[in-house]
């Protein structure tokens, strides 16, 4: 049931984005309990009234280049998975694609699968590049999430992602060493179309949601590989929140120093179809050489992929050639609660 | 909506892809074809690497249709590395942070948007550079 | 070529017409003019015209205001140069009567602004700017300006209060023209005082945008004795010249290389220099356009316009007066229908009846006309005939 393809894979390249607005949690508490409910989390990131998830991938796909030292034109694929793509009908792909030069030569679509479409686009990639079909396939995970005003997810609905270029193992500064993809009719989070803001189904969104998927995927791809919570140097979940993160990384055995670099959620807020993948860059940004690393995703509806890589000496050499993912999330403008609705289009102009 | 208009400068808009004369090695942007400096037919693409200086800005409180939703934004001239002047609006800064000489660099974000159902148009801005903004 | 002679104006108000419609604006200043001429008829009507289209659906302008003010049937044409539609319109009737092609023929400016809201009349006026590399990037017509007066103020060393005697002139002169927007005269203070529109250009650094419509009958000169309504005025000089629509486009932006060569080919023409000339109608549309005009027409060193106005220079008194009748500042500024304003104003003074606003001995009166930030510049000298 491992996901590992015939040929070895690994990434050649990976780049984030953070907007540079922030949210502080108080200010939505301060607006809908008076500042009586606290904040599950410092503040989040919010996009720009100029950014959507069609820019940020641009700049988070240009870092990945970057970092690769690859002509566009090499890429196969260009793949953004998001829940907030800008056109319900046109792909955010084919303009990240036009932007950083690898059209026409290219695969280009959309994934959703709330917040683990990036990752589901990466195990693809891994497919596509893994079967000889292509030498570098781009995965990206992105997305301006949104919240009902006054919804819990208001606190936590941020902005960002990271864009990984899948390559042959022996162009990567990690090495895929597998996947795995945990996946139920769950519908513990869902957006009905034409409708602006999700549902969620509150404590429904935990035990027999993200709990039961991240573990399972987890734990069944660490048995595929016969390795153990002690053999990773960091590991990754996605964080909807600081907690639930945090308390699965305690249920498989993984101690708190493991998860502090890629735990970007009080800083940036649930960057959705980012989350999981901005948190392993920042551990990238930090991983030495010959160091296995955990990544995690969840996404309502429901699923999780794990994935376990394995970093080569060349991530060294390639790390800062572009702006690491510390520089974006420590690059910060405040916002109140006014501005973020008006950048967030929450006022009815009309 | 004028699709086509926008389609056609993608290349301009999305990347800084110019010209540049092969007769006397003028860069130019936007292209035009036809140098300004030698007269001579100058086709040959350039890519421009996006950076920059602020040789001039304003601060607009006023908007044209399209861009109320912006208000206040910073417009500036920039001069690129390579030589040309481009107008093109600020992101990511507020207006008192703005002198002339700053570096920045190209960044792609939205510029426009046809109303709330139509075409929404990528391009060119600058931003402070992100290693100084973060520092 | 014959000499040309202007034998009579008519201009009406600039205000906010909400009563008038276009044609009604500029049947009033054509008809005026006539009578104002003495003439019945013409065998041509230019009329100068920016943005009928976008804010009153109206295109096809000289036909329509050539059959309106009962001209049905003659030769009539809208010209368009953004802002200095006025001024070509008028360069178009001159080279008419000068080639000989026709001997009276009327050129009007006119301009209907209030008709739409004012983002609409901001997306109008962007239009004289580079859509595909200057207005997409949200650049307004006032931002493009102000991007010039920063420049200005950082290389030159000037404020932004520097810019006040400008401005502070124009208001001062509006006062006695009874076809002003703003008769009110305005203080430095004021001036410093006044809201943001794109920084550093503030309301009272604008010109005020209005309706209006003015107008002009030309013949040639060796024709003018026989109209006797007022002293003929000659039109010395005529000249046109283009720059890069984008000021980025520009090797030195703070250069109006237009105005330059504009005003140095009708001086030449004229056979006259800066020096000769006794009144300055020039294109304030904001104070740093009057500065750039100023230096390129040759009335101040580089950088020094601003210090031209501040040495009292440019008043009615000064050693070259500008906006004599309150300028596009105070005046008011219905882009398509400012050239002919200028003309107006120019012959009033030339024939002594300027009223209050009266420029002792004027003999020698320019006009230069701007479109966009500086792209088509039309320059005219005129002479109070003897």
């Amino acid at each position: 049931m491992l996901l590992k393809p015939i040929r070895d894979v690994g990434i050649a390249g990976y780049g984030a984005y953070v907007p540079r607005y922030r949210l502080p949690g108080s200010e939505v508490d301060r607006i809908w309990t008076d500042g009586q409910g606290g904040s599950p989390i410092e503040e989040k990131a919010v996009a720009g009234p100029d950014e959507d998830t069609a820019s940020m991938s641009v700049e988070a796909a240009r870092n990945a280049l970057a970092r690769a030292g690859l002509n566009p034109q090499v890429l196969r694929a260009v793949w953004v998975g998001s829940e907030s793509h800008p056109y319900a009908v046109k792909p955010t792909s084919t303009i990240v694609a036009e932007a950083i030069g690898a059209v026409p030569a290219v695969q280009a679509a959309d994934w959703e699968f709330a917040c683990k479409a990036g990752t589901e686009a990466f195990q693809a990639a891994m497919g596509l590049v893994g079967s000889g079909m292509a030498d570098y396939a781009l995965a990206i995970g992105m997305d301006t999430a949104q919240g009902r005003p006054g919804d819990a997810l208001e606190y936590t609905a941020g902005a960002g992602g990271a864009a990984f270029i899948v390559g042959p193992a022996e162009d990567s500064l990690a090495i895929i060493e597998g996947s795995f993809s945990y996946v139920t009719d769950t519908p513990d989070f869902f957006r009905r179309p034409m409708q602006h803001y999700p549902q969620h189904g509150s404590r429904f969104t935990g035990d027999p949601a993200y709990f039961r998927h991240v573990l399972a995927s987890a734990q069944q791809l660490m048995d595929s590989l016969g390795t153990k919570p002690e053999d990773y140097a960091a590991a990754v979940f996605h964080q909807p929140n600081s907690k639930f993160p945090e308390r699965a990384a305690r249920m498989l055995g993984f101690r708190p120093e493991q998860t502090r670099t890629g735990l970007l959620c009080p800083m940036v807020g649930n960057t959705y179809a980012g989350s999981s993948m901005l948190g392993l860059t920042a551990i990238l940004d930090e991983a030495q050489p010959d160091e296995r690393v955990l990544i995690v995703s969840f996404g309502s509806g429901a699923g999780s992929d794990a994935i376990s890589i394995r970093t080569t000496e060349k991530i060294e050499e390639r790390r800062d050639r572009a702006p690491r993912t510390q520089v974006y999330v420590q690059r910060r403008k405040e916002i109140d609660y006014g501005l973020y609705v008006r950048y967030r289009r929450k006022l009815h102009m009309h | 909506m004028s699709i086509p208009r926008h389609w056609r400068l993608q290349n301009q808009r999305y990347s800084m892809v110019g010209e540049v004369c092969n007769a006397c090695g003028a860069k130019l942007f936007p292209p035009r074809d036809v140098c300004p400096e030698c007269s001579k037919p100058a086709y040959e693409p350039y890519r421009f690497s996006g950076n920059g200086k602020v040789y001039s800005y304003s601060t607009v409180y006023q908007a044209p249709s399209g861009y109320e939703a912006f208000v206040p934004y910073t417009v500036a001239l920039v001069k690129l590395d390579e030589g040309p002047l481009v107008s093109a609006q600020l992101t990511d800064v507020d207006g008192e942070e703005v002198e002339i000489g700053m570096p920045v660099e190209m960044v792609t974000r939205k510029l426009r948007e046809e109303g709330e159902d139509g075409l929404i148009v990528y391009g060119y801005k600058f931003r402070r550079l992100l290693r100084e903004e973060a520092a | 070529m014959r000499d040309v002679s202007i034998i009579g104006i008519g201009q009406t108000e600039v205000a906010e017409h909400w009563d008038r419609s276009l044609r009604h604006l500029a049947g009033d200043a054509v008809l005026a003019a006539m009578q104002n001429a003495g003439v019945e008829t013409a065998d041509a009507l230019y009329v100068g015209n920016m943005l009928s289209g976008l804010l009153t659906g109206q295109e096809h302008l000289g036909a329509l205001i050539a059959d309106f003010v009962g001209l049905r049937g003659i030769e009539a044409v809208k010209v368009e140069a953004a802002c200095g539609s006025g001024a070509a319109a008028l360069r178009l009737g001159y080279a008419a009567v000068a080639g000989g092609l026709h001997d009276v023929v009327i050129v009007a400016g006119v301009e209907k602004m209030t008709d739409t809201v004012n983002a609409e009349t901001t997306t109008g006026l962007v239009m004289a700017a580079d859509a595909d590399y200057e207005s997409i990037h949200g650049l307004t017509f006032v931002s493009i300006n102000a991007l010039l007066m920063r420049r200005y103020m950082h290389e030159y060393g000037v404020g932004h209060a520097d810019f006040a005697p400008f401005s502070v002139n124009a208001h001062r002169n509006a006062v006695g023209n009874p076809y002003a927007m703003f008769r009110r005269p305005i203080t430095v203070e004021q001036f410093g005082r006044a809201r943001m529109i794109s920084d550093p250009i503030n309301l009272l650094d604008s010109s005020g945008i209005g309706d209006g419509a003015a107008a002009v009958v030309l013949v040639p000169a060796s024709m003018a004795k026989e109209y006797t309504n007022g002293r003929a005025v000659r039109i010395l000089a005529s000249s046109m010249a283009t720059d890069a629509v984008a000021v980025h486009d520009r090797p030195d932006p703070l250069w109006l290389s237009a105005v330059e060569a504009s005003a140095f080919k009708a001086y030449q023409q004229a056979g006259v220099g800066p020096r000769d000339i006794d009144l300055f109608e020039l294109h304030d549309a904001f104070t740093i356009m009057s500065a750039l005009s100023l230096e390129a027409s040759g009335f101040a060193e580089r950088g020094r316009g601003v210090w031209l106005a501040e040495a009292g220079e440019i008043t009615r008194e000064g050693r070259i007066p500008i906006c004599t009748m309150g300028g596009l500042k105070a005046r008011g500024h219905p882009v398509g229908a400012t050239g002919i304003y200028q003309i107006v104003e120019v012959v009033q003074q030339l024939r002594g009846k300027a009223g209050v606003n009266q420029i002792g001995n004027a003999r020698l009166g320019m006009a230069q006309n701007i479109g966009g930030s500086g792209a088509t510049v039309i320059t005219h000298i005129l002479e109070a005939e003897a």
